[in-house]
């Protein structure tokens, strides 16, 4: 068993970070939010729909940054999606990228290009494994500026990460 | 759906891969008539088997990029956030495989029917074998891609899961090529492709979600 009683409630505009060493569940956690992973006991209930992000990018490599991010826009049937689409490329600095290939991207513009994916969504829970891997300083600030950002907007952001990151009034989930 | 469908169309042609069948499939085809040597009538003979042996083998090749590549790349992680049915996706995947392989597959038969001397008649018994048959393979190509998705040195093991569960639909398909007893046989054919693409994309869902935990 990777851990047990582990009990929260976020409502809107809430954010938790779940810490913890290698190995002790953080991921399993985030998955089992996802309804990836079924828990051996209890239950997760979210009444809105979720965007996840994972190590996986989950965007086609062949495809253009902006293709890829539509693919997934266009799934989940949002008017508004090419506006969210251009805004989250504009807060993660990716603008000039958006006409590359995914597979020419750096690890760090990956990862980048993968929350742009979870800002673009719409979603209102995001749940973020690790988002900051990958990412330098001046990345990170715009992460912790974006989640900022759809918490005032009445957004829920669920992070799993072993870096600080800067994310005020978050509840801590110490596993 | 049909996004699904686009987004797995385009990668196929894209990347080469239904060129790469068409290719295969001639390649084979053109073999037997270097191996058996001018005798036209043995060829006309056995030749709708050879076409139907040829797009058996041509079907394996994409086999192993139709799931794998997607679970690695945690995109069916996304499908199941969304809430879609992993059956769907698996529905979605045969629909666009079939798409890829199946109409060009029995475009290139025209030619194939060429090298192997076989009669107008013969060939239209392929073509509507070819129809009736290739979606059950596509659907069946899907399922095995996920069976093998993840598991290491699953690309050897793909013609050997493959293959076996696809005798029916060879014995099937080439039995429709016979001008006496060929309706038969073509019933069936449509029977085994249609359980195929029923069931097929549940086995394959289910393989999937194994692969993902």
């Amino acid at each position: 068993m990777l851990f047990s009683g582990v009990s929260f409630d976020l409502q809107s505009g809430n954010a938790a970070v779940v810490t913890g060493p290698n190995g002790v569940g953080k991921s399993s956690l985030i998955r089992i939010a996802a309804s990836l992973l079924a828990p051996f006991e209890g239950s997760v209930t979210c009444d809105d729909t979720k965007a996840l992000l994972t190590e996986a990018s989950a965007l086609d490599p062949d495809r253009t940054l902006i293709a890829a991010l539509r693919f997934w826009a266009a799934l989940d049937d949002k008017p508004v999606a090419d506006t969210r689409i251009a805004r989250a490329l504009s807060a993660l600095d990716l603008d000039a990228l958006a006409d590359i290939p995914v597979r020419l991207l750096s690890t760090g513009q990956r990862r980048r290009a993968s929350i742009a994916r979870v800002a673009a969504s719409g979603a209102p829970v995001w749940l973020l494994d690790e988002p900051a891997n990958g990412l330098d300083t001046v990345s990170i600030a715009r992460l912790e500026a974006l989640i900022a950002e759809h918490r005032a907007t009445g957004g829920i952001a669920l992070v799993a990460t072993h870096l600080s990151l800067a994310i005020p009034h978050a509840r801590e989930i110490a596993l | 759906m049909i996004a699904l469908i686009r987004r797995d169309l385009r990668r196929s042609v894209s990347s080469g891969g239904a060129t790469l069948v068409v290719a295969f499939f001639l390649l084979v085809a053109t073999l037997f008539p270097f191996a058996i040597g001018p005798d036209g009538a043995l060829l006309a003979r056995i030749g709708g088997g050879v076409i139907w042996t040829a797009a058996l083998l041509a079907a394996l090749l994409p086999v192993e990029r139709l799931v794998g590549p997607d679970l690695e790349a945690g995109v069916f992680d996304q499908f199941v956030v969304r809430g879609m049915s992993l059956a769907l996706v698996a529905l979605a995947k045969t629909i666009a495989h079939w798409l890829s392989f199946g109409p060009p597959l029995m475009l290139a038969a025209v030619i194939a029917a060429g090298l192997l001397n076989l009669s107008a008649d013969t060939l239209l018994r392929v073509e509507i074998g070819l129809l009736i048959g290739t979606p059950g393979l596509a659907a069946l190509a899907v399922a095995t891609s996920a069976l093998v998705a993840g598991v290491r040195g699953g690309g050897a093991v793909t013609g050997l899961v493959m293959l076996p569960l696809a005798v029916p639909l060879l014995i099937f398909g080439a039995g429709s090529l016979d001008p006496a007893g060929g309706a038969g046989a073509v019933k069936l054919l449509a029977a085994v492709s249609l359980v195929l693409v029923a069931g097929a994309p549940f086995l394959a869902a289910a393989a999937i979600r194994a692969g993902m935990d």
